[in-house]
């Protein structure tokens, strides 16, 4: 299984703000697992989804040099459900940036109802956990999140 | 106007209860960040971009905490080698926690040690220092 819950970018200012869109199919396996008779995405996956959209924001802004992991969720509260055939937006925005790392604020929304509002932090793995050992390679952003940018920056026009 | 050492104690204290997600009866003067409330390394960074907004009166003007100069988790090689303290590290975290017992730190030069000393207080020491209130 991909583990990348969002499907593209519709809006991205550097440093500043990012949406995804995220379409939710029957297909997905997971939806079927947690109450086999009531497809839902959990809000965890639904945090995922967010975490991945303000986490390529935040590793943008600094080029992709630093190992960006998710290192607190501030604040999420959920407001609905989300279910099979929805498509729902992640909206993230930067709050503040540091070398260390960066917090980043925003909501979760499908046909323009509010499902959620996060708040979470990230860090900057090598400038905060020094003396531990990490890979060389930066192995937070795959080539599978870094396409998705690259698609929205060729105006989602993919060439082979 | 210069701010009160109530009202930047106030301030101190709704970042804490924000950032820890503690009971605001539980963010008094002398309670340890990492013993008494339960903070972890990430929440030092969430804590300084926290204070950042919360004394920004002016976007002009930003309330900046550079790298270091708050948390003594973050001192730099001057102070820390290897893990120990050196002598200017010693008098620094003398100086900026003149509240804690370091006796302890004293003998071992243990820089571990530190952020399990830093306080409510010692946050709104530098808050005034730093606001020159």
């Amino acid at each position: 299984m991909r583990w990348i819950w969002i499907d593209k970018f519709i809006e991205f200012t550097p440093r500043t703000s990012a949406t995804t869109v995220k379409n939710v199919s029957l297909a997905e396996e997971h939806l079927h697992d947690l109450y086999p008779d009531f497809p839902v995405v959990p809000h965890s996956l639904l945090v995922e989804g967010f975490a991945q959209t303000a986490g390529i924001l935040v590793g943008e802004a600094r080029n992709f040099a630093e190992k960006v992991i998710l290192a607190k969720v501030s604040r999420a509260t959920f407001h609905r459900l989300v279910r099979p055939g929805d498509t729902i937006h992640f909206i993230a925005r930067v709050d503040q940036l540091s070398e260390q790392g960066a917090s980043t604020s925003g909501t979760i929304t499908c046909g323009g109802e509010l499902v959620g509002e996060i708040e979470m932090m990230f860090s900057h793995i090598d400038q905060n956990m020094a003396g531990l050992e990490f890979p060389e390679h930066n192995f937070v952003f795959t080539e599978q999140f870094t396409e998705l940018l690259k698609g929205y920056r060729a105006g989602g026009v993919v060439t082979i | 106007m210069a701010l009160s050492r109530d009202e930047i104690y106030s301030k101190v204290q709704g970042v804490l209860v924000d950032a820890l997600g503690v009971d605001e009866d539980d963010v008094t003067p002398t309670a340890s960040l990492r013993a008494d409330l339960g903070a972890e390394s990430i929440d030092f960074l969430d804590i300084t971009f926290r204070l950042e907004k919360a004394f920004t009166t002016d976007p002009t003007k930003p309330f900046k905490i550079p790298r270091g100069e708050l948390f003594p988790e973050e001192l730099n090689t001057e102070f820390v080698q290897e893990g120990k303290l050196t002598d200017a590290g010693l008098a620094e975290v003398h100086r900026r926690l003149p509240h804690a017992d370091l006796a302890k730190l004293d003998q071992t030069r243990d820089s571990a040690l530190i952020p399990d000393l830093f306080a409510v207080q010692d946050i709104v020491d530098y808050i005034q220092r730093k606001l020159g209130s």
